[in-house]
């Protein structure tokens, strides 16, 4: 078929997530329009073979419908995609906008933030303004998170002034150095310090997560008032906003049933999933490790696309040990290029109990923020003991097959998540040698047990099935985990501005009764209360910002997920078919040798 | 959807399972048009002849499905015919699946959706109308073998199927016929076991005997994988349906970034779908028509040879069972005149069976083989086509896809 095979593939693009980009639509019309509306009348164009042979009448019966079976598509989807992920980046940034982070787009690289500063900046403010293009080093931030504890100093935040994007008012740096991480940037800055930075950064603000001073909520809000004006280079995981959903439900559930096709379908398609499936895998993901690397001016510039500096691939499982205390080593292999770590690439071997490990260790300690940690497979004593116990059939092949790659699955939404990826356990997993053993995830733990009696014979039947789902009912719970933060979060408030309340009827009282001196000791309480309910109602808004940034990468990474395996699929198909293909064609000239 | 579903095709194929049997001009017949009510099928019978045994140089008659089993039977009947193999009657029209999923359709017609419900209307339709074409081919070729015959070309009864304006009213077989015929079938059957051990003195019999045994089994099994072969295609296209369907409705109920995201995976599952699920579609019916048709056919074909042999084997024992009643008389010395004739008439018929025999065999399977040829290819360079097809329709999808 010299048309499908002399058209070339448009370019990839890059960027991957151009979720919202109105000219996908376009490549979408492209395809219908011209299959639909095509052909009424078969061509004699010789480039579209696949049209003769509806073209012959005494064979064929069906002649209308055939017109409808285009082949014309190729060429039009080719004129029609759209490939400049700076067009995709414009258009991405010019909607969000009005929610909080992302991306100023000025285009300079260093010298946004003035601007963007002086804007909408509130009196208050100038020195922050002052301060900003200056100081741009680690240093300084250390020093900005050594000044933590000051409720309200906005002068401080100056020396935040890294992150150029403080805005001094209320509220938490903690955002700011959270959206750089999730912004992505494409520009490829190098690593270097600020990455140090902000992993320090992180440690330290996870340790107190007191509202600093300002920036990044004031950030947020001026990315609000700087709508767009500013396209910012297309990041593509820049998160699309707008509406944040609750309808988390309906969304997982929807996703419930796809996962249980796709991954499925690809399954049967594809019976061992080269690890380098991960590679073309891991450009997808969120080049989040791109982020960290570049100073928070430099993140509103991108031109340049994704590209995701962090592959990690598991391979090779192999049995070790013997009988009932055997288990499967996998070998994490990871290339990068960031610098937080030690070298390019390297390799470890980690069992299964170990991934579970890393989850709590990082449950515990980032789910009180808001955030939604990935959940990792699900244990299996059914079929680990099938490993155990040594049966060499294909069940138990295939058992560790999808262990596997859910395990991979696993370790790519944690580094793709930019904010895990900082975390130094996570670190420490992809590069230690020897992980200590983490016991409380022994597969027959007291507490543990019943729960795995209960799903064994759930496991039995439903393998497949149950890997996807827990794999997103997970996702849903975790994100409720971070719901549930938030309510708490905000339930402290509203108490605080109570007892605020009620300090002020009190003082009030006094006032009228005139007794000076407890007036005084009331004035204090309620200045007191009135710092509190200013830290609960920051701190509040501060994980609702992050919860519903999780959301939304966590749609997005779903979103390509999805993609990915419906993309996956459907090249099997096609394989598949140019396979029969070949077939077809040496059956041929037997057909017309007969005799 | 009740009552009568009339559909009028007006596809004139030169769809051949064997070779093209209308190359003799003096005698073309084709059936241009067919009409279906309920559950009657009236096919048009258009003749043109130059032979001036006809009447008219030009016929069109309605004939149905019985009239078809009369004209076959009688041939059969014929004992003039037993040294030819007789073309194998044409299968009763067989609208069950189409009709089952009329029903389900008008059943389910209040809870299913509107794009569902037009779906599966349009699925019935084209499978009423695959149906459809399927038998009318078969009753042609079985025209068209008869005419291009020469024996069975002069046949008087042909002639009266081809000329009667009227309706023939064949009269259907009776109970006690109906009972005859069966019963004949299992004699026959006995029969067969009966003189298989008679010994074949000729070569050639004995090795087209063992040939045609061992090809019906074969054929028989080819037909049987070919018919799961384009179920299990016209499976294909239903699932795509599903998994469009199931997108959509994913797509409608999400609302967040991901939904455009969806919207548009779906889209184009949609128009893959409708594209693919018709390629598939067409590939399940052009294998059902060159390849698994050309195979029920031929299946048929093999028992009519078969028949032939059966008829010729049954000849060859009369003649040794009168060669033996010969010598009993010749010993008795009484009825020998009369055992000679029978003598002489048995191996004047074995004879004739054998020479003609040898010869319809001998052209059927060259006519087998070619037709084989013809269709295989035919089949291949289709499933090539379709292939490619859809080759790059997916190509497509994954562009739009990638590119999103």
């Amino acid at each position: 078929m010299a048309a499908s095979s002399e058209r070339s593939p448009p370019p990839f693009p890059d960027s991957e997530e151009p979720e919202l980009l109105e000219d996908s639509d376009e490549g979408a019309d492209a395809f219908t329009g011209t299959s639909i509306s095509e052909m009424d009348s078969p061509s004699p164009d010789s480039t579209r073979p696949p049209k003769d042979i509806f073209n012959e009448p005494p064979e064929d019966i069906f002649s209308d419908p055939l017109s409808n079976i285009n082949s014309e598509p190729q060429k039009k989807v080719d004129a029609k995609i759209p490939s400049p992920s700076s067009d995709e980046a414009i258009d991405l940034f010019s909607d969000p906008l009005d929610d909080d982070s992302e991306v100023m787009s000025s285009p300079e690289v260093q010298n946004p933030m003035p601007d963007l500063l002086n804007e909408p900046v509130e009196a208050p403010k100038s020195d922050v303004l002052g301060e900003p293009p200056v100081h741009r080093n680690a240093a300084r931030q250390q020093d900005v998170f050594e000044d933590p504890p000051k409720s309200s100093s906005k002068s401080s935040s100056v020396k935040k002034a890294a992150s150029a994007e403080m805005f001094g008012d209320d509220d938490d740096e903690e955002d700011l150095f959270k959206e750089p991480p999730n912004v992505v940037t494409k520009k490829p800055q190098p690593s270097g310090p600020p990455v140090d930075v902000f992993t320090e950064v992180k440690s330290d603000v996870k340790v107190k997560p007191q509202v600093k001073d300002d920036p990044t909520d004031l950030f947020a809000e001026e990315a609000l008032t700087a709508p767009a004006p500013k396209p910012s280079a297309g990041s593509s995981s820049s998160r699309t906003n707008g509406v944040h959903s609750e309808e988390q439900d309906l969304f997982s559930e929807a996703t419930v049933e796809l996962s249980l096709d796709s991954p499925r379908n690809d399954r049967k398609n594809k019976d061992a999933v080269k690890p380098s499936v991960s590679a073309p895998a891991a450009p997808v993901a969120s080049s989040s490790s791109k982020a960290p690397s570049k100073t928070l001016e430099e993140l509103e510039e991108e031109e340049s696309e994704d590209k995701f500096d962090l592959n990690i691939s598991i391979t090779n499982p192999e049995k070790v040990g013997d009988g009932m205390n055997a288990y499967m080593a996998y070998k994490v292999s990871t290339q990068t290029s960031l610098t937080m770590f030690r070298s390019k690439t390297f390799t470890v071997r980690r069992r299964f109990s170990d991934f579970l490990g890393l989850f709590e260790k990082l449950s515990e300690k980032h789910s009180q923020n808001g955030y939604l940690i990935p959940p990792p497979p699900e244990k299996s004593i059914l079929g680990m003991t099938k490993v155990k116990v040594g049966k060499d059939d294909p069940s138990s092949a295939e058992f560790v097959e999808r262990r596997r790659a859910a395990l991979e699955r696993y370790l790519q939404r944690v580094v793709s998540h930019p904010s895990l990826l900082q975390d130094p356990d996570v670190r420490e997993f992809l590069e230690k040698e020897e992980l200590p053993r983490a016991v409380s995830t022994q597969a027959l733990s007291g507490a543990g047990f019943l729960k795995m009696l209960n799903k064994a014979t759930d496991a039995v039947s439903k393998m497949t099935i149950k890997m996807n789902e827990q794999d997103v009912v997970s996702g849903r719970t975790c994100s409720q985990g971070c719901f549930d933060q938030r309510m708490k979060a905000w339930q402290r408030w509203q108490d605080a501005e109570n007892m605020l309340q009620k300090k002020r009827e009190a003082e009030a009282k006094l006032l009228w009764a005139n007794k000076p001196d407890k007036l005084q000791q009331a004035k204090d309480e309620i200045s007191e209360w009135e710092a509190k309910v200013t830290q609960y109602e920051r701190e509040f808004e501060r994980i609702s910002a992050t919860v519903r940034n999780e959301v939304i990468r966590f749609d997005k990474e779903k979103a390509r997920d999805f993609n990915r395996q419906v993309i996956k699929y459907l090249e099997s198909l096609l394989h598949s078919q140019q396979q029969l293909i070949k077939y077809w064609d040496a059956f041929l000239p037997e057909a017309k040798a007969i005799v | 959807m009740t009552g009568p579903y009339s559909c009028c095709s007006c596809i004139v194929f030169v769809h051949s399972v064997s070779v093209d049997l209308n190359n003799d001009a003096s005698l073309v017949i084709d059936i241009p048009d067919a009409l279906c009510e309920r559950d009657k099928v009236k096919f048009t019978v258009h003749t043109k002849t130059t032979l001036s045994s006809f009447q008219k140089p030009e016929y069109s008659v309605q004939r149905q499905h019985e009239d078809f089993i009369w004209l076959h039977d009688t041939i059969v009947e014929t004992e003039e015919y037993a040294g030819l193999i007789i073309p194998p009657a044409p299968p009763k029209p067989d609208f069950e699946g189409p009709r089952e999923k009329m029903h389900k359709l008008g059943e389910g017609e209040s809870s299913m959706t509107k794009e569902e419900y037009a779906k599966m209307k349009q699925e019935l339709e084209a499978e009423y109308l695959a149906v459809f074409k399927k038998t009318v081919q078969v009753h042609e070729v079985f025209l068209q073998r008869l005419s291009s015959h020469p024996m069975f070309r002069k046949d008087r009864n042909f002639q009266i199927f081809l000329e009667y304006d009227q309706d023939l009213t064949v009269r259907r077989k009776n109970a006690k016929e109906m009972f005859g015929g069966f019963f004949k079938n299992m004699v026959k059957s006995a029969d067969e076991v009966l003189i298989s051990g008679v010994k074949e003195v000729d070569e050639f019999f004995e090795q087209e005997k063992n040939f045609l045994l061992d090809y019906s089994s074969k054929i028989k099994d080819a037909t049987a994988k070919a018919e799961k072969m384009t179920r299990s295609h016209k499976n294909v296209a239903d699932d795509y349906n599903h998994i469009s369907g199931a997108l959509n409705n994913i797509a409608a109920d999400n609302n967040t970034a991901f939904k455009k995201h969806l919207e548009k995976c779906a889209e184009v599952f949609e128009k893959l779908r409708v594209s693919i699920s018709k390629v598939e579609d067409r590939m399940a019916s052009d294998q059902e028509l060159k390849l698994t048709e050309l195979l029920r056919y031929y299946t048929r074909d093999i028992q009519a040879a078969k028949d032939l042999l059966y008829r010729r084997a049954r000849a060859l024992a009369d003649y040794e069972n009168s060669n033996k009643a010969l010598d009993k008389a010749r010993l008795k010395g009484k009825d020998v005149a009369q055992a000679e004739e029978n003598q002489k008439q048995c191996l004047q018929k074995f004879d004739k069976l054998s020479e003609s025999g040898k010869k319809e065999l001998t052209s059927f399977k060259a006519r087998r083989v070619v037709a084989f040829r013809k269709n295989l290819i035919e089949m291949t360079e289709l499933e090539i086509k379709h292939a490619k097809n859809s080759v790059s329709l997916l190509q497509g999808s994954i562009e739009v896809l990638k590119s999103n």
